[in-house]
């Protein structure tokens, strides 16, 4: 038990972390200001636009995985891992892709014009949510999709034979099961949406639509009011903190019962509903995959173009990746563990930890540089703090996904290990491992991803030896290369997808 | 047990070892001046032609961020001279008291405008302008009043995160004074989007999700001489184009002070001038021989320019009107 509570060490030292880089901000500040009317609105903005886009991402990431839960069809499973994909945009080229199909000059908009309709106008708070949805509602989709694989198929039998059905069916089975998973789902897509900065800014269509973040960069980037920077910060982290502990204290406990059929193996389906499901399911893959296809077919092209440098960048990237996911893997697994001991207070323990989503990388970054410049260069250890930075923003997902898996794997195989006199390392290895494995290598997917695209850290303390994918895509389209940015992004893009597909995979295996 | 993938990292990290022989000047520069279309690579080899040192360009993020960059580092910094930041930005830079002056005999740039800076050296410029694309928009406006009152859509960029977004808002500032307000609400229903970098804006522009972005008066000669593309033009604005002056500056802390000179004196000859125009694509700040495609470029005939002390006096009320503005 000791131990269990002394693997939380690493949890806090993370929150800590946090707090002093915000802390060391405020510190060196000689006033601040308070929030003006424009920042209260700005303030406003980001909260509800990631209030609705949490929402919505929610809906269309269920009803993405139940439709895909109930059906069988070729490629389902190269669908599964094709879903993470619309995550793991750098969000630059996410906006370019979104812009191919939904811009004044994308294919719809072409579409509409011998119809005399149209351009149709993404820009503003609707095209900011949009962008959200697109990114964050294949991860929802995922992470319930998870759920969904966990509700045993005796349950979906005994439906059967009662005859449940539609609502009921939703209402008895599924419904119990997304209230412990859901809520999870949905307070991570708000928090990455409360830090969202380049697509609030491109598709915001302006001031009237962007966030605190920018507010933030603009303190610490352009007025270098670093005191200032801290203040919007510890609002932002501090709001994020009792709503992430609010939301994740309300939900549910799982309560998962061991089954043995883990998928259904017939469900009485009337014809009409599975047509639906394969309908929608065509839809919205199409939704999720037209801007991918554009980023394809503009990279393409700029492929040829790629400067002779890249594949140094390429390879620092993918150590950068594979570095963070290393560590968050070591950060997570403990505090997983340790957390899902806590039972009571695991939830609200979680949500602290999710902070580290809430907490601006620029402050992150302002902070880490401002606590150790009086003692080692920043310039040497900027790719170390790229991953640092990295592996904190990717460790909510690891702890969502690792900790439920705890939990699972003691309250399903718990009682049997302890009859059988389980212990230690073949506790870890025949209990907990089965569970954990498919987590990690999600989250540890997650993370490489994440880190590859990131451009958040870099902007502030990088340099040309640490230059990576994103950053090498935004110096060539700044001189005037477009085509050869848009073949860096097919590159970045297909690298970090690969990277994903990678651990992903292993994880499933 | 958190170590190992941070001293994986640190090991692979390219550590910038100094070389002992020869002395290195190191440059803080943006990131796209150093990319491999930009003027770095062949400035670093024209420098290290004649000055018997190790020229490293480090490419620190955007232009926007750099004051800040240095802010962060104080007088740790390893940099003996920063390139690339704008005149809106001069005044925060040497408040910081971390830059030297510029030595004595460096040779008068030929500019637009008067230049008297006594610590930063101008390397090139370019009139703000909107670019558009000459087979779509027929007419194009010659003030920003007639801009408002077309449906023309354009695109510009958030000046609390871009150099040129910073220059519409000083070039409309320096216009309106306090009644800016009332024409960037006139303004409102043009701009499709604000982005927070040049790139994004202009390649929204090239996409054709606009008629015109915010950019410079020399883009065309980009798709002239690059692409031998003519359709590309800069709309002339009769009440004349801010200007966006680029400069260098040593810094007072560097430990190869003379080389950091000779650098800067370096600046105004041709092995520096001579990369500017096709690498790039801005006026070199000091006189040369043009490529030809740069003589069918429009060019404003007033330029506009507020000095850095007024562009830094001006910038928090100008970016209040301008948010204000853009936020009914």
């Amino acid at each position: 038990m000791i131990l269990r509570r002394a693997a939380l060490l690493p949890g806090f030292a993370v929150l800590a972390l946090c707090a002093g880089t915000v802390l060391v901000l405020l510190m060196t500040a000689d006033g601040s200001d308070g929030l003006s009317r424009a920042d209260w609105a700005t303030l406003r903005f980001t909260i509800w636009q990631a209030i609705l886009s949490a929402l919505f991402s929610g809906i269309v990431g269920v009803t993405f995985a139940r439709a895909l839960y109930r059906t069988a069809f070729p490629g389902r499973g190269f669908l599964i891992t094709v879903l993470g994909a619309p995550f793991l945009l750098p969000a630059i080229v996410a906006v370019l892709g979104l812009l191919a199909i939904w811009g004044r000059g994308g294919v719809v908009s072409a579409g509409l014009a011998p119809f005399g309709y149209g351009p149709i106008d993404i820009y503003g708070a609707h095209g900011v949510i949009v962008a959200h949805v697109f990114f964050n509602a294949p991860l929802v989709a995922r992470l319930v999709l998870q759920g969904w694989a966990r509700i045993p198929g005796e349950q979906f039998r005994l439906a059967d034979h009662l005859g449940l059905t539609g609502w009921y069916r939703f209402r008895h089975l599924e419904w119990p099961m997304l209230r412990t998973v859901l809520p999870g789902a949905l307070l991570i897509v708000f928090l990455l949406c409360i830090t969202t900065f380049a697509i609030a800014l491109t598709l915001g269509g302006g001031p009237r639509a962007t966030t605190l973040e920018v507010a933030i960069y603009q303190a610490i980037r352009l007025e270098f009011d670093l005191g200032r920077a801290g203040f919007l910060a510890a609002i932002q982290t501090g709001l994020c903190l009792v709503i992430a502990v609010a939301v994740l204290g309300l939900a549910a406990p799982s309560d998962t019962m061991r089954g043995i059929a883990l998928r259904p193996t017939s469900t009485i389906r009337a014809k009409g509903a599975a047509r639906f499901d394969k309908g929608l399911i065509a839809l919205l893959t199409l939704f999720l995959a037209s801007p991918l296809v554009a980023v394809l077919i503009r990279g393409i092209g700029g492929l040829a173009e790629l400067p002779a440098g890249l594949w140094e960048t390429s390879v620092r990237s993918i150590i950068l990746a594979l570095s963070s996911a290393i560590l968050v893997s070591l950060l997570a697994v403990p505090i997983a563990w340790g957390l899902a001991g806590l039972r009571r207070f695991a939830a609200v323990a979680e949500g602290a930890m999710m902070v580290t989503l809430a907490i601006s990388p620029f402050v992150l970054a302002a902070g880490l540089f401002l606590m150790i410049r009086d003692h080692v260069s920043p310039f040497a250890v900027a790719l170390p703090m790229v991953v640092l930075v990295n592996a904190l923003a990717a460790l909510p997902f690891a702890l969502r996904a690792l900790v439920s898996a705890f939990v699972n794997a003691e309250r399903v195989e718990g009682r049997l290990a302890q009859s059988l006199g389980l212990r230690g390392w073949g506790l870890w290895r025949i209990v907990f491992w089965p569970h954990v494995r498919p987590a990690l290598g999600l989250s540890a997917g997650l993370a490489a991803a994440v880190s590859m695209g990131d451009l958040g850290v870099i902007a502030l303390f990088g340099s040309t030896a640490t230059q990576t994918l994103p950053f090498a895509m935004l110096s060539l389209m700044g001189a005037y290369q477009m085509e050869a940015a848009a073949g860096v992004a097919l590159l970045l893009v297909s690298l970090s997808f690969a990277l994903f597909a990678l651990f992903d995979r292993w994880g499933r295996a | 047990m958190n170590r190992f993938p941070l001293t994986l990292a640190l090991t692979l990290a390219p550590l910038a070892v100094a070389a002992q022989d020869t002395p290195e000047l190191i440059v803080y520069t943006y990131d796209s001046f150093v990319s491999d279309w930009g003027p770095g690579p062949q400035i670093e080899a024209n420098f290290e032609a004649i000055c018997d040192c190790d020229l490293t360009f480090v490419g620190t993020g955007d232009g926007a961020a750099m004051v800040a960059r240095l802010q962060l580092e104080g007088t740790t910094t390893d940099a003996d001279i920063v390139l690339g930041l704008d005149t809106n930005l001069t005044a925060q830079a040497a408040a910081t008291g971390l830059f030297a002056d510029a030595p004595a005999d460096v040779a008068a740039p030929q500019l637009p405008v008067e230049w008297d800076d006594p610590i930063f050296v101008p390397f090139d410029y370019s009139p703000f302008a909107f670019v558009y694309d000459t087979t779509i928009v027929e007419t194009p406006p010659t003030s920003f009043e007639e801009l408002a009152a077309s449906d023309l859509k354009i695109v510009i960029q958030d000046p609390r995160s871009s150099t040129p977004g910073l220059g519409l808002l000083m070039w409309v500032d320096t216009l309106k004074g306090d009644d800016a307000g009332a024409l960037w609400e006139a303004l409102s229903d043009n701009i499709v989007t604000v982005t927070s970098g040049w790139s994004e804006a202009y390649g929204l522009f090239l996409e054709g999700e606009a008629d015109m972005a915010l950019s410079y008066v020399t883009s065309p000669a980009y798709h002239i001489i690059a692409e031998e593309d003519e359709t590309k033009a800069a709309a002339i604005f009769e009440e004349g184009h801010y200007l966006q002056v680029e400069v260098a500056g040593a810094l007072a802390g560097s430990d190869q002070p003379e080389l950091a000179a000779e650098f800067l004196r370096f600046i105004a000859t041709d092995g520096f001038q001579g990369v500017i125009p096709e690498a790039q694509w801005m006026f070199p700040a000091y006189p040369i021989d043009l490529p030809e495609g740069y003589a069918a470029l429009n060019q404003p005939e007033t330029s506009l320019l507020l000095s850095a002390e007024d562009a830094q006096a001006r910038r928090a009320d100008a970016l209040a009107i301008w948010r204000d503005a853009l936020s009914q």
